[in-house]
């Protein structure tokens, strides 16, 4: 039972499904694109519903991984499919021949600057949901905010920006920074401009509830446009749909909370294998119920958010489910 | 006067930069539940007095908090303090009190 697992992408989905099959006895290869592992979650500060420190949670998956041979730095350069196998060739030069394939590919966040009306790369107190997450960390500098706003559904339920779905996990991002926000800045109002509030998950409710003790203020209405002040503050403009009227307020950061995309290294992966994708550019799944850790390719599987948007919980269930379905092949063959 | 066809209306736009924030933060104060409203519309659907005139209390919750103090009084003015909004609100919302403590800090009698 020595068979090879090649696993490509490095982040929650790849590093819980490596860790569970090398103790499973498996010969584990994760194949990683940046210089470290974690995918997003090494970006980010903390994790809704409760604030869980994600460096915290990257650690404790990272110590399980040990025995999987881990590279970082490294691409998938080509994948053939042979008879019972795939070899892969990655751009370390080394070769791989896998029993089995899992893409955890994830996603790539949405390019905030191709909505050019809220301004981001044009103005300096625009930023994104990640750019906020480096502030968090100290990484990234905002000037001490007075009006904070929050835009929801940034190239998510957006014909135009090529993505009519919902990205599922900005909602409750949105509400956990705008409470992180005035936690860190007391003073501050805090905006969030939302079309519907998808609080879908345990706890996420209470997020809201807390957001609006603290004084946060919902305005249901999407972002409009973003001018800047002569003083350099931002006029943002939306319609107060709740009273059917435009409203204007100025802010000084607006922050773009950009929905999840298909990750292009995923794509240029499963290009090469001719995998089907959906008209939302994640890849298809055998089916939509009882297979979804399966594609069609015999020894082919999914796990996370190549298949579509998820949150942190629902990427690691479904590295286990794939860690299951892999046995399950590699024990029948 | 020259009638030239022109005339100045005035916005309809709502400023948040111009609203008072003091006078909420202070109905907050005798009433935190002031920031608890989702605005489901249960409170405005229940109400009583609203068949016969027009009364939301989420609609005068939204005013407050847009500085439209005028509007959100109105919307109060014919409440007769019957509670079944305080029934309905699944926020738990202690609505009598809210508009009891609005009619207090916003001085109406």
């Amino acid at each position: 039972m020595k068979n090879n697992i090649l696993i490509i992408g490095g982040g929650p989905a790849g590093l819980e499904a490596s860790s569970i099959l090398v103790k499973m006895g498996y010969n584990v290869i994760l194949v990683e694109k940046e210089k470290e592992l974690g995918g997003h979650l090494a970006k980010w500060d903390t994790l809704f519903p409760d604030g869980l420190k994600a460096e915290d949670l990257l650690k404790s998956l990272i110590k399980k991984t040990e025995g999987v041979k881990c590279f970082t730095d490294t691409q998938v350069q080509s994948v053939n499919i042979l008879d019972k196998s795939y070899n892969v060739i990655l751009s370390n030069g080394i070769t791989v021949l896998a029993d089995a394939l899992l893409l955890a590919t994830g996603f790539d966040l949405f390019k905030a600057e191709k909505k050019e009306e809220y301004g981001y790369g044009i103005y300096e107190g625009v930023i994104t949901n990640a750019d906020l997450e480096q502030f968090f960390k100290g990484k990234f500098s905002i000037k001490k905010p007075k009006a904070v706003g929050f835009v929801h559904c940034v190239g998510s339920r957006d014909e135009k920006a090529c993505n009519p779905a919902c990205s599922k996990v900005c909602c409750a991002t949105a509400v956990k920074q705008a409470c992180h926000i005035k936690e860190t800045f007391e003073e501050a109002d805090v905006f969030c401009f939302y079309m519907d509030l998808r609080m879908f998950g345990r706890h996420y409710e209470d997020l809201y509830l807390k957001a609006q003790k603290m004084g946060i203020r919902f305005i249901r209405g999407r972002v409009s446009e973003v001018a800047e002040t002569s003083e350099g503050r931002l006029l943002v403009k939306a319609e107060d749909t709740l009273s059917s009227k435009p409203i204007k307020v100025t802010l000084d950061t607006l922050v773009l909370m950009a929905g999840m995309r298909p990750s292009e290294s995923g794509y240029m992966v499963g290009h090469q294998l001719n995998l089907s994708v959906e008209e939302d550019g994640f890849f298809s799944t055998k089916d939509t119920m009882l297979s979804l850790q399966k594609s069609n390719l015999e020894g082919l599987f999914f796990a996370g958010a190549a298949t579509g948007p998820k949150t942190l919980p629902d990427t690691l269930h479904e590295a286990r489910s794939a860690a299951m379905e892999i046995d399950n092949y590699l024990t029948k063959k | 006067m020259v009638e030239f066809g022109f005339k100045l209306s005035p916005s309809s736009r709502i400023n948040l930069d111009l609203r008072d924030k003091a006078s909420f933060s202070k109905l907050v104060e005798i009433e935190p539940d002031a920031l608890k409203c989702m605005a489901c519309g249960s409170c405005t659907a229940s109400c009583s007095a609203g068949i016969f005139e027009e009364t939301s209390l989420r609609s005068a919750l939204l005013g407050l908090q847009n500085g439209d103090k005028e509007k959100a009084l109105k919307l109060l003015s014919h409440c007769m303090f019957c509670g079944k909004c305080t029934m309905v609100c699944p926020r738990g919302i202690n609505t009598r009190h809210l508009i009891l403590s609005i009619n207090k800090i916003y001085q109406v009698r």
